[in-house]
């Protein structure tokens, strides 16, 4: 094409900064980091929370599933101190008992005393003598072989395994991660329709670029491009923000539990949870959640967007 | 390039608005398109553009039926295609420069490979001191040369306009019309939708008139 221009010297013209051809400012982007944000920490926590909980669960039991107790109860005609020596003596011939410890009147006066008080005398009442028996961690215990040599020598005793109380802390422990899990779904259902919703007014309000844009021949695939990058931004930056804030929670909570320690609430939860610190693989699964939240607001953005060029063209 | 055979186009359950057309636009080709008011102009130049789909009959472009084309082959024709529209459709965050430049951008085009081109060609137009300004804050007939150079800048194989120079003075309008000719001359088929009889009377071309549907073609 002729232009009349070939007269001319050609001088090199400066290079221009090109403006997005998505404006940033068309997207309403604070509001979409401020719900991926909210929604990135609630998972953050839950996360944290699963993870919390089912550690401490596995420390208590190994802890319990390491001890069995032995309780010898009074009857009359039989000496008790004699029946729990013979029991503890019993205990301590089976094979795979590491160490045997049993409760003196004293220590089970001691036991008592939460309930009944101090000065108790243990000689007025029909309290069971307790033996607590460690075993050695992954030996098997013969259960039934240890029961009926400590009932030959001592008949009122009984052997305890916690297994009852163990399969309450499991099903317990399994309780709260399906709860966990539950609330995770939520907060990502939420997010993709947060997103989508967010993705749909971005288009609306950007109607006629996309509409300029398939004029000069812009396939769909390159229209959505445009739109994703600015939603994967907006996914990462309230992801960050999120799942930063809760990290700081969980980095803080060893400094805001010893705020507490001494008073009755800090102590029942440091009895139930230890402390609120994670460990580095903890830290690690909620970066790695962090990303998995960007990464959905981007692929419900992207499913929205082609859904919506549908309809424009 | 074009072919048309036996095209009628409605828009939902109302009236058949074009009837019948059946037509060839050869490569290289220059017609006028025009007719009252109402006739289908704009309808016709949108299934040309492949933003329309006929009701019944069949439309070869480039050598593809377009009944049989997906969404990104349609998008792939169209980088073929250039188009002005009456209202002209420059985004307005982009400057001047950004908007005739938009095509090349869509191709996928580095910036210092198109520059000096789109700067000759906004001179050309008129635009030269206007590279740099928003279109809200252009007059409508810097709009519209806008509009036209970013239809031309990819020298496209076919050039759809709809009253091109509808808001020009008669000079500038020459001067439009050169470009379109000369466009033609370097290998575009073009066609112009305009009701200006002194425009049509400038140029020896084909001439379709539209009237009540149907296609009056004459050489």
């Amino acid at each position: 094409m002729d232009l009349g221009q070939h007269g001319r010297p050609q001088v090199p013209a400066r290079a221009r900064n090109l403006s997005p051809i998505v404006p940033r400012a068309s997207i309403a982007g604070r509001a979409l980091v401020a719900v991926v944000a909210i929604m990135t920490f609630l998972a953050s926590i839950t996360t944290g929370t699963v993870l919390l909980v089912s550690a401490s669960a596995a420390e208590w039991q190994s802890d319990v599933a390491s001890e069995i107790t032995i309780q010898v109860r009074p009857v009359a005609g039989r000496d008790l101190d004699r029946d729990s020596t013979a029991a503890a003596d019993a205990t301590r011939s089976q094979p795979g008992i590491l160490e045997v410890r049993p409760f003196t009147k004293d220590e089970s006066a001691k036991l008592l005393e939460p309930w009944l008080g101090s000065g108790l005398s243990l000689e007025e009442l029909p309290v069971p003598r307790v033996i607590v028996a460690r075993v050695q961690p992954g030996s098997t215990l013969d259960l039934v072989a240890l029961r009926s040599r400590v009932t030959e020598v001592a008949p009122t005793a009984s052997v305890d395994d916690h297994r009852a109380w163990i399969e309450r802390m499991r099903s317990m422990t399994g309780a709260t991660v399906f709860a966990g899990i539950g609330i995770l779904a939520l907060v990502i259902i939420a997010t993709i329709i947060s997103v989508s919703f967010a993705t749909r007014g971005a288009m609306a309000a950007n109607r006629p670029i996309v509409e300029v844009l398939h004029f000069v021949g812009a396939g769909d695939r390159y229209i959505a491009n445009r739109f994703l990058r600015h939603f994967l931004r907006l996914g990462l930056e309230g992801g960050v923000i999120g799942g930063g804030i809760a990290m700081l929670a969980f980095g803080f909570s060893e400094s805001i539990a010893g705020w507490f320690s001494g008073t009755p609430v800090g102590d029942q939860f440091a009895a139930l949870l230890g402390t609120f610190s994670l460990r580095p693989s903890g830290y690690l699964a909620l970066a790695a959640q962090t990303v998995l939240i960007a990464a959905i607001t981007a692929w419900a953005s992207r499913r929205t967007l082609f859904a919506t060029l549908d309809d424009i063209d | 390039m074009v072919r048309f055979e036996n095209v009628g186009l409605r828009y939902g359950l109302g009236p058949e608005i074009l009837r019948d057309l059946s037509f060839v636009i050869p490569a290289h080709s220059f017609q006028f398109l025009t007719g009252p008011s109402g006739a289908g102009k704009t309808s016709l130049l949108r299934l040309l553009f492949l933003s329309l789909r006929p009701t019944r009959g069949l439309v070869n472009l480039f050598g593809h039926d377009v009944s049989l084309l997906g969404k990104e082959e349609i998008a792939s024709l169209r980088k073929r295609i250039g188009i002005v529209l009456q209202d002209f459709r420059l985004l307005d965050h982009m400057t001047t420069y950004e908007n005739v430049a938009l095509p090349f951008r869509v191709l996928g085009r580095e910036e210092s490979t198109y520059r000096r081109e789109v700067i000759d060609l906004l001179k050309w137009v008129g635009l030269g001191e206007r590279m740099d300004a928003l279109p809200p804050i252009l007059s409508g007939g810097e709009k519209q040369r806008a509009a036209i150079a970013r239809a031309v800048i990819s020298r496209p194989h076919l050039l759809l306009a709809d009253e091109p120079t509808g808001n020009v003075d008669p000079t500038l309008g020459r001067r439009l019309l050169r470009l379109f000719i000369e466009l033609n001359k370097s290998g575009t088929a073009v066609i112009i939708a305009t009701h200006d009889i002194a425009l049509m009377d400038q140029y020896e071309a084909r001439r379709f008139v539209l009237h009540q549907g149907r296609l009056h073609i004459y050489e």
